[in-house]
């Protein structure tokens, strides 16, 4: 029989500690839909999309009111699109389909528009590239993502600079809404195939026709308990960090095979990251910050972070059959209370960013830059991540919003995007380097057959 | 099925038998109960009950919002589940 202390600290950490399920995101492959004609491939992706989501919305709320436990996203994730479009070329009228039922369904992102370039790129995958400005510019849920590098393959140079130029025209075509287009576009090396969050999530092309991720939250409920634990050794903290993740994750994996089941569809993994929103006491900053910081940012934050990252995959790995994803903690400027902060008060710059994302889950993600900066060198800040991923075996990605017209100040993307000072990007710049193109070759350890 | 209810709030006359009467009415049966009143007025109590056959626990949940505002009270109905997951291995 559970006690009354056990049944208070879950009810707690849902009231007074923000623990919710981020995410519940469906993937589904679209290989059944591809046609040589647009219009029919729109079409067949559309009907699944509608079909296979159709309960999404209703299911979710079912396990929400049964466990009493917030789920705050729902979402899709299809097969990557530059495959899917390739025989027709009609790769804005497949996002366009999507977005439709996105709205239809009711999730508020769908992820796939993305292209794997990791080592080459066909003609079919650069004109793909090309279109995602007009189609974020043109569409609302639908989110982005290319991969430019992996350790087995090394770094596109030539994806990397075509990137920086992709992210500066996605912002002058959003400028209205201050580069919004480019929240919804990651530039990713080493990118997982199973990842339910946005705006990097899509469908692999080894994964199932219809699988069910989920992304779990809970800063608030590793900061609640490692306040309790003030001044003890780095030996209890990463212990009580395992043992909160642990609990988050169990309850992760519980909902994530309801919803699968319930859906008809398989479990595929919990994504363990610890998902930050831009609210008090919910921030990554904040955790970081409770292990003994003055601010995020200051002399110490890259060991606390690595500390933190690790302790949680530890727990989670126990918690639950199948991790995957990200699963770290992420640090998204403009969606974290802590991190926003820190910049604010100067404490926090985009160097020290670069250094925290060798030890985190993901990299320099929600980041405003001012308007002015140069395609060259958004692909520079790119390319110096992807290095970080290729040479550490990890996933590191880069969402910069070029903010247009705008050099300094605060700029507002709403809701769980939140809002984002504008960091300043460094003076000199790697023109030339960007410019040679060509490949990375893969790191020496990559060779391990 | 088995659900946990917990109500947390202000004490005050009448909050056991508020709640009970409704689960009486719904048909479910309450299987434990503990109850405690923390620094003088604060009202806790955690039910297991068993819900009658077909019934859903976000129905249970519904019932008892009006019994909540009435008391001023905060109530809970949770499948007991998400408990046994956390807690237990």
């Amino acid at each position: 029989m559970l006690n009354q202390h056990e049944i208070i600290q879950t009810i707690s950490m849902i009231k007074d500690q923000h623990l919710d399920i981020r995410t519940v995101t469906m993937h589904l492959s679209l290989f059944d839909c591809i046609s040589e004609s647009a219009a029919r491939t729109a079409d067949k992706v559309r009907s699944k999309l509608l079909s296979r989501a159709g309960r999404l919305k209703e299911v979710v709320e079912e396990i929400q009111s049964k466990y009493g436990i917030p789920i705050v996203n729902k979402r899709l994730s299809v097969s990557p699109v530059s495959l899917i479009g390739a025989a027709s070329g009609g790769y804005k009228e497949i996002a366009l389909a999507m977005d439709d039922a996105a709205k239809t369904v009711g999730v508020d992102f769908i992820g796939g528009y993305t292209a794997l370039v990791q080592k080459a790129m066909t003609n079919e995958e650069r004109d793909f590239i090309l279109t995602i400005p007009e189609v974020l510019a043109a569409t609302d849920r639908v989110c982005a993502s290319v991969n430019v590098g992996s350790t087995r393959a090394g770094i596109n140079m030539d994806a990397v600079r075509l990137m920086g130029e992709v992210v500066k025209r996605t912002a002058e075509l959003t400028a209205t809404s201050d580069g919004l287009g480019c929240a919804k576009l990651v530039v990713f090396a080493n990118a997982v195939e199973d990842n339910p969050f946005m705006a990097g999530s899509f469908n692999g092309v080894s994964e199932g026709d219809c699988v069910v991720n989920v992304g779990i939250s809970g800063p608030g409920v590793v900061k609640a308990a490692i306040e309790r634990i003030r001044g003890e050794s780095c030996d209890v903290l990463s212990e009580t960090i395992k043992n909160t993740s642990f609990k988050i994750t169990r309850m992760g994996e519980l909902v994530g095979r309801e919803a699968a089941k319930a859906l008809g569809a398989s479990f595929g993994i919990v994504d363990l990251s610890l998902a930050p929103t831009p609210i008090r006491n919910d921030s990554v900053g904040e955790v970081l910050e409770e292990m003994g910081l003055s601010a995020v940012g200051a002399h110490g934050t890259t060991a606390c972070l690595a500390m933190l990252n690790d302790a949680v995959k530890k727990g989670g790995t126990m918690a639950s059959s199948h991790v995957g994803g990200l699963s770290g903690a992420f640090i998204p400027v403009s969606e974290d209370i802590g991190m926003i902060e820190a910049v604010k008060r100067g404490a926090l710059t985009l160097d020290k960013l670069e250094a925290m994302t060798s030890v985190c889950s993901v990299g320099l993600d929600m980041i405003a830059v001012p308007g002015s900066t140069s395609a060259s060198t958004v692909s520079a800040i790119i390319a110096d991540e992807a290095a970080i991923g290729v040479i550490n075996n990890k996933t590191t990605a880069v969402r910069v919003i070029p903010v247009p017209g705008k050099e300094e100040g605060e700029v507002e993307f709403g809701g769980l995007l939140g809002r984002a000072p504008i960091m300043p990007a460094g003076k000199e710049n790697a023109d030339a380097f960007i410019a040679r193109g060509g490949r990375i070759p893969a790191p020496i350890h990559s060779f391990k057959n | 099925m088995k659900a946990i209810v917990s109500v947390i709030g202000k004490d005050r006359t009448g909050i056991i038998a508020k709640v009970t009467g409704k689960l009486f009415e719904l048909g479910c049966n309450v299987e434990d109960i503990s109850q405690t009143v923390m620094h003088g007025s604060y009202f806790t109590m955690i039910m297991l009950i068993t819900l009658a056959e077909g019934l859903a626990v976000g129905a249970v949940n519904d019932a008892l919002s009006s019994v909540a505002e009435e008391l001023g009270v905060e109530i809970r109905v949770q499948h007991e589940d998400i408990f046994n997951s956390m807690h237990r291995i």
